[in-house]
C-alpha cells in the first residue's frame, strides 16, 4: 500500500469536531478565564480599571468581606461533611438491600426512592419549608402523635439548625443517585467471588464489609467527588427556601449565594461583577483543590478490579 | 427448615426498611398534593386528611391560571430543554465520533480539553457569561440559555458517546467506505443507528438538570415572556407566600410534568446509570 507523501487535510474530522468544540470554548472556556481576568479589575468613575490582586486582598484582609466570606466556606464545608456522612452511607445501605437477591418489587423501590431526585430545588424547597413550618403544624402534629412534641422546633428559622436541616433536605433528594451507583457496582461483583467467601465461611454481614465494600470503594470515591463539586456550587436550594440573604441572619449563606449577592446586590448594596468575579475564582480554585485531592491523592490509592 | 425461615425474616426485615424510606421519599410530595385540592380551612385543620367532598375545593389551581402565566413558562422550559438536548447529542455525537474514529494529532489533547468540563461548573463563569449575552444582545432571551445548557452538556456527553463509538465495529464502517459513502453519510447512516441507546442516556442524563435548573434563567433571562416554568413558579410562589392554596397548586403544577417525564423515561434513566455509563 502506498502512503501519499503529503497527508492530506482531512476536512470532515474537523466539520466533526468543530460545532462542539465553539460552543463549549465560547460558552464554558472562555468565560470561565475571563471571569478569572476580570478578578483582577475594578470599576473606578464607570471605567474598568486594572487593579491586580486589590479585590482578593479586599475579599481576605477587609473584616466586612472575609467575615462572609469565610462564614460562607465554612457552612459550605458544614453543608459538605454533612452530605458525606449521612447520604453516603444511607445510599449504600439502601444499595445493599436492593441488591440482595430475589428480593421482590425491586423495580418498584428504586424508582420511588429516586423520585425526590428529579424534582427541581424550587419544589423541594418550598415542599419542605411548608412542612416544617410552625404555622402549617405537619411536623409539629406528626411528633405530637408519637408522644415527641417537645422536640420539635422551627428548625428552619433558627440560626443553629437551618443549616443541618438544609444539608439533610438536599441529602434527602439526592440520595437517590449514591443508591443507584453503588447499586450498579454491586450488581457488577461476580457470583464466583462471592461464593468462594462462603466457602470460606464469610457469609451475611461479612461477606458485604469484608468482600463487597472494598470491591465498591471506587464508587464511593466518585460519589464523593461528585458530592464535592455539586455542594461547593450550589445555591437554588438556599435561594428557594432562605432567600439570596440566605437567612436567618446569613447561617445558612454558602458560596453560591454569597456570589450571587456580591454580583447582583441585594438591598443597598450595588452589585459588583468584580467583587462577584473574585469569589467566582475563589470558588474555582476550592474545586479545583478538591479534584486535585481526589485525582492525584485519592483515585491513584483506590485499586480498581477488573472482572 | 430452619433456613428459609431465617431467610425469610431477612426478607421481611429489608422490605421493612425499603417501605419505610420509600414513605420518607414520597411524603412530601403526596402531602403537597393532597392539599393543593383543599379548602384553605381544611389545609390547616387536616393537612394529612385526604380530601372529601367537604374539604374538595381548586380555588388554588384558579388563583394559579388567573394570575401566573404557567402556560407561556411550560412552553419556555419544552422549547429550551429539547432544542438543547437536540444540540448536545448532534454535537456531542459528531465531535465524540471524530475522537473516536480518527486517528489524529492532537487527539487525546482534544478529548482532555472536551473533558475538562466535566469536573468544572460552568456557574463559575457567570460574570463573564452575562456580559457576553448582554454585549451580544441576547439577554431575556431562551437563546442564551439553550448556548449555557448546550455547553455544559457537551463535556460529558462526548465522554460518555466516544466509549461508546469505539464499540461500533470497524468492518461496518470499512464496508461502508467500499461501496463509497461518504465519511459524513457513514456517520449520520451507519454510526448513529447503531448507539441511539447511549443517546438516550445521554439525553435523560441531561433533561432534569436543564428542566430544573433556577440559577441561569433568574440571571439570564428573568423577563416574563422567557421565564422558565422552574423560574416562574419560584417568582409565583415568592409573590403568594401568604395564600397557601395558590402556593400548594403551583407546587402540584410543578411537580406535574416533571413526574409525568419520570414515568416515560424512568426506565431509561435507571437502566443508563446502573449500566455504569458514568463510570
Amino acid at each position: 500500500m502506498a502512503t501519499p507523501s503529503k497527508p492530506q487535510f482531512r476536512w470532515h474530522i474537523a466539520v466533526f469536531l468543530a460545532p462542539a468544540v465553539l460552543v463549549y470554548t465560547a460558552v464554558m472556556i472562555y468565560p470561565l478565564f475571563n471571569t478569572l481576568r476580570l478578578s483582577l479589575f475594578s470599576e473606578v468613575d464607570q471605567d474598568r480599571v486594572w487593579v491586580g490582586l486589590q479585590n482578593f486582598r479586599t475579599l481576605f484582609g477587609d473584616a466586612v468581606w472575609s467575615d462572609q466570606f469565610w462564614n460562607a466556606l465554612a457552612n459550605n464545608a458544614w453543608f459538605f461533611m454533612i452530605h458525606m456522612i449521612v447520604q453516603n452511607p444511607i445510599g449504600v445501605a439502601l444499595a445493599a438491600i436492593l441488591s440482595s437477591p430475589h428480593l421482590r418489587f425491586s423495580a418498584f423501590y428504586r424508582s420511588a426512592i429516586f423520585i425526590p431526585t428529579i424534582l427541581s430545588f424550587v419544589i423541594v424547597g418550598f415542599a419542605w419549608k411548608l412542612i416544617l413550618s410552625p404555622i402549617w403544624g405537619i411536623a409539629p402534629g406528626m411528633l405530637d402523635s408519637i408522644g415527641l412534641k417537645f422536640l420539635y422546633q422551627p428548625w428552619l428559622g433558627k440560626e443553629e439548625y437551618a443549616l443541618t436541616t438544609l444539608s439533610l433536605v438536599s441529602v434527602w433528594q439526592y440520595v437517590g443517585i449514591p443508591m443507584m451507583l453503588i447499586y450498579a457496582a454491586l450488581l457488577s461483583i461476580p457470583d464466583e467471588i462471592l461464593e468462594a467467601g462462603e466457602c470460606d465461611g464469610i457469609t451475611g454481614m461479612a461477606a458485604f464489609f469484608k468482600i463487597k465494600l472494598p470491591l465498591i470503594l471506587p464508587s464511593i470515591g466518585i460519589i464523593s467527588i461528585l458530592t464535592f463539586v455539586a455542594n461547593f456550587n450550589a445555591f437554588d436550594l438556599i435561594y428557594a427556601a432562605q432567600g439570596a440573604l440566605a437567612g436567618p441572619n446569613f447561617s445558612t449563606d454558602i458560596l453560591g449565594t454569597f456570589m450571587y449577592r456580591t454580583f447582583f446586590g441585594f438591598q443597598l448594596q450595588l452589585g459588583d461583577p468584580h467583587m462577584g468575579s473574585a469569589i467566582a475564582s475563589a470558588m474555582f480554585g476550592v474545586i479545583l483543590v478538591g479534584v486535585c485531592i481526589y485525582l492525584f491523592g485519592i483515585q491513584r490509592r483506590l485499586r480498581n478490579y477488573q472482572f | 427448615m430452619n433456613m428459609t425461615r431465617r431467610t425469610s425474616g431477612t426478607t421481611i426485615a429489608a422490605h421493612a426498611v425499603l417501605i419505610g424510606y420509600t414513605l420518607i421519599a414520597l411524603f412530601p410530595v403526596f402531602v403537597i398534593l393532597i392539599n393543593s385540592f383543599k379548602t384553605r380551612k381544611a389545609i390547616f385543620r387536616e393537612p394529612l386528611a385526604l380530601p372529601d367532598a367537604d374539604s374538595f375545593s381548586m380555588i388554588g389551581y384558579e388563583t394559579v391560571m388567573k394570575q401566573g402565566d404557567f402556560f407561556l413558562y411550560f412552553q419556555n422550559s419544552m422549547i429550551v430543554t429539547i432544542v438543547s438536548l437536540t444540540l448536545i447529542l448532534l454535537f456531542g455525537a459528531m465531535a465524540a465520533y471524530a475522537l473516536a474514529e480518527y486517528r489524529f494529532k492532537g487527539n487525546t489533547l482534544m478529548g482532555l480539553y472536551l473533558a475538562l468540563g466535566i469536573m468544572i461548573p460552568i456557574r463559575i463563569g457567570t460574570v463573564a457569561i452575562l456580559e457576553m449575552m448582554v454585549s451580544s444582545g441576547l439577554v431575556n432571551t431562551l437563546t442564551a440559555l439553550i448556548l449555557v445548557y448546550t455547553a455544559q452538556g457537551l463535556p460529558l456527553a462526548v465522554f460518555i458517546l466516544s466509549t461508546f463509538m469505539k464499540g461500533v465495529s470497524d468492518d461496518l464502517k470499512n464496508a461502508g467506505r467500499i461501496d463509497g459513502l461518504s465519511e459524513y453519510k457513514i456517520f449520520f447512516r451507519l454510526v448513529l443507528p447503531l448507539v441511539r441507546p447511549a443517546m438516550a442516556t445521554v439525553a435523560v442524563f441531561n433533561m432534569i438538570p436543564i428542566w430544573n435548573d433556577l440559577w441561569f434563567p433568574l440571571i439570564l433571562a428573568p423577563a416574563e415572556e422567557v421565564k422558565t416554568l422552574t423560574l416562574g413558579s419560584q417568582v409565583f410562589i415568592g409573590q403568594f407566600v401568604t395564600d397557601w392554596n395558590a402556593v400548594l397548586s403551583a407546587l402540584s403544577m410543578a411537580i406535574l410534568p416533571v413526574m409525568i417525564l419520570y414515568v416515560i423515561f424512568s426506565r431509561q434513566l435507571i437502566r443508563g446509570i446502573t449500566s455504569g455509563a458514568v463510570k
